[in-house]
């Protein structure tokens, strides 16, 4: 029996100008997973969120039938929703810090799901609370109800989030990017919990980008594009054998699916980059603690860790913008650590950044035009030449002029990434450092971007150090890999050789957290299993 | 301890800057100050004159009346006032009361208004908060002794419902405290409404309106607290406004008070006491920023010390 169904359903915002959710049909049940896939923009969360009425005061929700709980939604009012809100229907969102009451703790977020529907008396709630904290694997769960979001780890929180939202036993639970922000690791570890959930009866929605994610969980898939339901079937089909061409697409672009290009082997030549025995340390706490590598031109180095494993410290260091507390860095042969800054200036357009976020990258009122002018004109070109340069450096990331007069806000992200690509190469960079540059990025834009950078490498044989907690893109991009866990470099070869065969046991328990379609590439001999 | 300590010298800091410009600004005010202890009509001779410039300490240099008033001032002896003949800390004292009275009403009624008014109007419909910010406008630009007149007239003269003056009993304390609380509460909404209305758009809004919570619940329960934060920084021109406003909501209403004393004293450069406000104003600040900093603590845990993130 299905728990809930819409049929013909549409959303509308703004007075109906904006149509975001066209005829989509969908049945929840049980413990079945149905996943609805697409990219940011199609319509996923706003067609979830309408089966919650929380699509928001502007939107308008019209469907040829709607029903929750056995009862026809369409007439609901707000005392109707409310019932229905958390007691047949939960909702897990995408990044915990933020979607948890921050200044309340753990504990009394929970026991507000349990008393909205009076499922538990005043007096039992505590108990009920240290008993959900306990069913989604929290450990001392009496101490972590005490506790805020703020002191909470990226993986406790989510759980925290599960706990709350299934507190009134919901029937079905949607999960909006439930891992998105998490961490390879702990990603896998919430999706067990999720799967527990299922296995236990939970019908679940799953709203993803990832298909990884989606194949480890869904029984079902349902593809979004514009606000249209394209494609939907068995999860083992779709994946396998895509239909619509937009599936296909989206297939095609998740990352380990497309061929390697890096090369495995160092390329001839003078490093360009020699990092010797680096620590920082920050207040009594080790970030980086002797970390040493070389990186020569044409030559892309994977950085791969869980946050706080001092990835991006060791970014920092690099790019100078921390001193190190021991070891060196030179750069072309000459010292960069240690150097007055007044020494640097003349040197630091040779390594430029690209961020993992361009939108709080970028300055917001500036246009595309005077964003990448800055960068041009650091390096001293002449007013007049500027926007013809700039012209060009867009024309090189592949973006036309008419974006000029365009500011962050009004591009899409898959631009933004350009323009900020477009600023790193405009001081004429000799070293990329990119922080995490595709992991805010949909799929298939993700493939472009990383085609983009593979591009231009080859082209102006930039060399690439490549942040990423995502094993599959460094897997595709990078000659070779660092694995970085709690300051310290636990592994390091070409990627070839660290994937197939990992030594160090961290390393390994990162590859096994990969879900199974990203790790299928790795080993393609698996891959049908 | 350590954080103690550094409050208290920064405290004796902003209290001995508050006392020097006040010293610094007295001086420029032109006339004798002799005239200010025997009254401006009084013929002196230029015998009692001097006398009087010597027991005053007003014949020395200025850098030395500054040392000593600085002296006096760390062992918290003000003086004697000029024109009320007795020593600055007995007439603070008399006159502390009355105005406590008055600033911790307003200080308590003033929140409670714009609480209300601010939830009250950060609904889903446009028109009460159009309504409600016009009203707030017209409050916070009327003058307050305007206000107060206006309030005497209806409520006292008119309707008789209240005591025009003071008469020791509650009643007469109500209108001088919406008099001084409306313009603040004014203030207070605007800011405590923006701020629910950003926190009714955060992602744990939407979370807990998914549990099934009623509208107003997610409003009390959650985001008022956050839209706390903002108005807690207005502490600062909060306690001004009490402290100035005490000076007209006092006159208007005939009140006995530290503003009364001090437009008096103003008024007659009766420079002790002026004095002696203004570092009783600077304690009060610093008592206030104190208190702000426990209570934005209080309010957001994540102000807490840090505890640091736990290991999964």
């Amino acid at each position: 029996m299905s728990l809930v169904e819409a049929v013909d359903l549409d959303v509308r915002f703004a007075a109906g100008r904006v149509h975001a959710v066209r005829g989509a049909s969908l049945r929840l049940a049980a413990g079945r997973c149905l996943a609805l896939v697409g990219e940011s923009g199609s319509g996923k969360s706003a067609l979830a969120r309408s089966l919650l009425g929380l699509a928001g005061p502007t939107a308008t929700v019209t469907a040829a039938e709607l029903r929750v709980a056995g009862e026809d939604a369409r007439t609901f009012g707000p005392r109707e929703w409310r019932r229905v809100r958390g007691r047949h229907v939960g909702l897990v969102s995408q990044d915990a810090l933020v979607a948890l009451d921050p200044l309340r703790p753990i504990g009394a977020e929970i026991t507000e799901s349990l008393l909205a529907h009076r499922t538990v008396p005043r007096s039992r709630a505590r108990e009920r609370v240290v008993d959900l904290l306990t069913r989604v694997g929290v450990p001392d769960p009496e101490e972590r109800a005490r506790q805020y979001v703020h002191q909470l780890s990226g993986g406790l929180r989510q759980r925290a989030l599960i706990a709350s939202a299934i507190a009134a036993e919901p029937g079905i639970l949607i999960a909006d990017e439930p891992t998105t922000a998490l961490d390879a690791a702990v990603q896998a570890r919430v999706l067990a919990l999720l799967a527990e959930l299922k296995e236990q009866g939970t019908g679940l929605l799953l709203i993803s980008h990832d298909l990884a994610v989606v194949e480890a969980l869904a029984d079902e898939v349902a593809v979004m594009r514009h606000g249209v339901i394209v494609e939907t079937g068995p999860t083992e089909r779709v994946l396998e054998e895509p239909r619509h061409p937009y599936t296909k697409e989206l297939l095609a672009a998740v990352p380990g699916s497309r061929p390697r290009t890096g090369r495995g082997r160092p390329p001839e030549g003078a490093p360009l980059l020699d990092v010797t025995g680096v620590v920082k340390r920050f207040a009594g706490r080790t970030a980086v603690a002797g970390v040493g590598f070389t990186l020569r031109p044409g030559e892309t180095l994977g950085l791969v860790g869980e946050s706080g494993s001092g990835k991006t410290t060791l970014a920092r260091v690099v790019l100078g913008m921390a001193r190190p507390d021991e070891g060196t860095v030179l750069l072309d042969g000459e010292p960069w650590s240690g150097v007055p800054e007044r020494a640097r200036r003349t040197r630091r357009h040779t390594i430029q950044l690209v961020p993992q976020d361009p939108l709080s990258a970028v300055d917001p009122r500036w246009p595309v035009s005077r964003i990448v002018g800055e960068a041009l004109a650091a390096t001293g070109v002449p007013r007049a030449e500027r926007a013809d340069r700039t012209v060009v450096l867009l024309d090189r990331v592949g973006l036309t002029a008419d974006l000029l007069g365009r500011r962050p806000a009004a591009l899409s992200g898959g631009q933004r990434q350009r323009v900020a690509v477009a600023r790193a190469l405009a001081t004429r960079p000799r070293l990329l450092v990119c922080d995490e540059p595709v992991s805010a990025l949909d799929v298939s834009v993700q493939a472009q971007v990383l085609d983009l950078l593979r591009r231009l490498q080859e082209e102006l044989g930039l060399a690439t150090l490549f942040i990423s907690h995502d094993l599959a893109v460094v897997r595709e991009v990078c000659d070779r890999v660092m694995v970085m866990k709690d300051g310290v470099v636990v592994e390091s070869g070409p990627v070839e050789e660290v994937f197939a065969g990992p030594v160090h046991p961290y390393t390994k328990s990162l590859l096994d957290a990969v879900p199974r379609r990203a790790r299928a590439a790795r080993e393609p001999a698996q891959e049908r299993l | 301890m350590r954080g103690v300590l550094t409050r208290l010298v920064s405290a004796a800091l902003v209290v001995w800057a508050a006392a020097t410009c006040a010293f610094l600004v007295l001086q420029l005010i032109p006339g004798d100050p002799v005239y200010a202890v025997v009254g401006s009509d009084a013929l002196v001779s230029e015998e009692q004159h001097e006398r009087i410039r010597a027991e005053y300490g007003l014949d020395q240099p200025l850098v030395v009346q500054y040392l000593s008033y600085v002296a006096r001032l760390a062992t918290f002896r003000f003086g004697d006032s000029y024109q009320l003949q007795q020593p600055v800390a007995t007439v603070l004292a008399d006159q502390l009361w009355p105005t406590v009275q008055l600033a911790l009403a307003a200080t308590v009624l003033a929140p409670i208004l714009a609480v209300l008014v601010a939830v009250a109007t950060s609904g889903r419909r446009h028109w009460p908060r159009r309504v409600a910010a016009a009203v707030e406008l017209v409050v916070v630009s009327t003058p307050s002794f305007w206000l107060g007149i206006m309030l005497l007239t209806i409520f006292s003269f008119r309707l008789g419902w209240l005591p025009v003056s003071e008469t020791g009993g509650v009643a007469s304390l109500v209108l001088p405290t919406i008099t001084l609380a409306l313009p603040i509460a004014a203030v207070l909404t605007q800011v405590m409404r923006e701020g629910l209305l950003a926190a009714l758009d955060q992602p744990f809004a939407v979370t807990a309106r998914a549990r099934g919570v009623p509208e107003t619940a997610v409003r009390y329960r959650h985001a008022l607290r956050h839209s706390a934060l903002p108005a807690l920084t207005m502490a600062g021109w909060f306690t001004g406004t009490l402290l100035g406003g005490a000076v007209i909501v006092e006159n208007v209403f005939a009140r006995p008070g530290i503003g009364r004393v001090t437009l008096q004293a103003v008024g007659d450069r009766d420079l002790p006491v002026v004095q002696g406000v203004v570092a009783l104003s600077a304690v009060v600040f610093v008592a206030v920023s104190v208190l702000v900093d426990v209570l934005y603590a209080v309010v957001d845990p994540r102000l807490r010390r840090r505890t640091g993130v736990q290991a999964i």
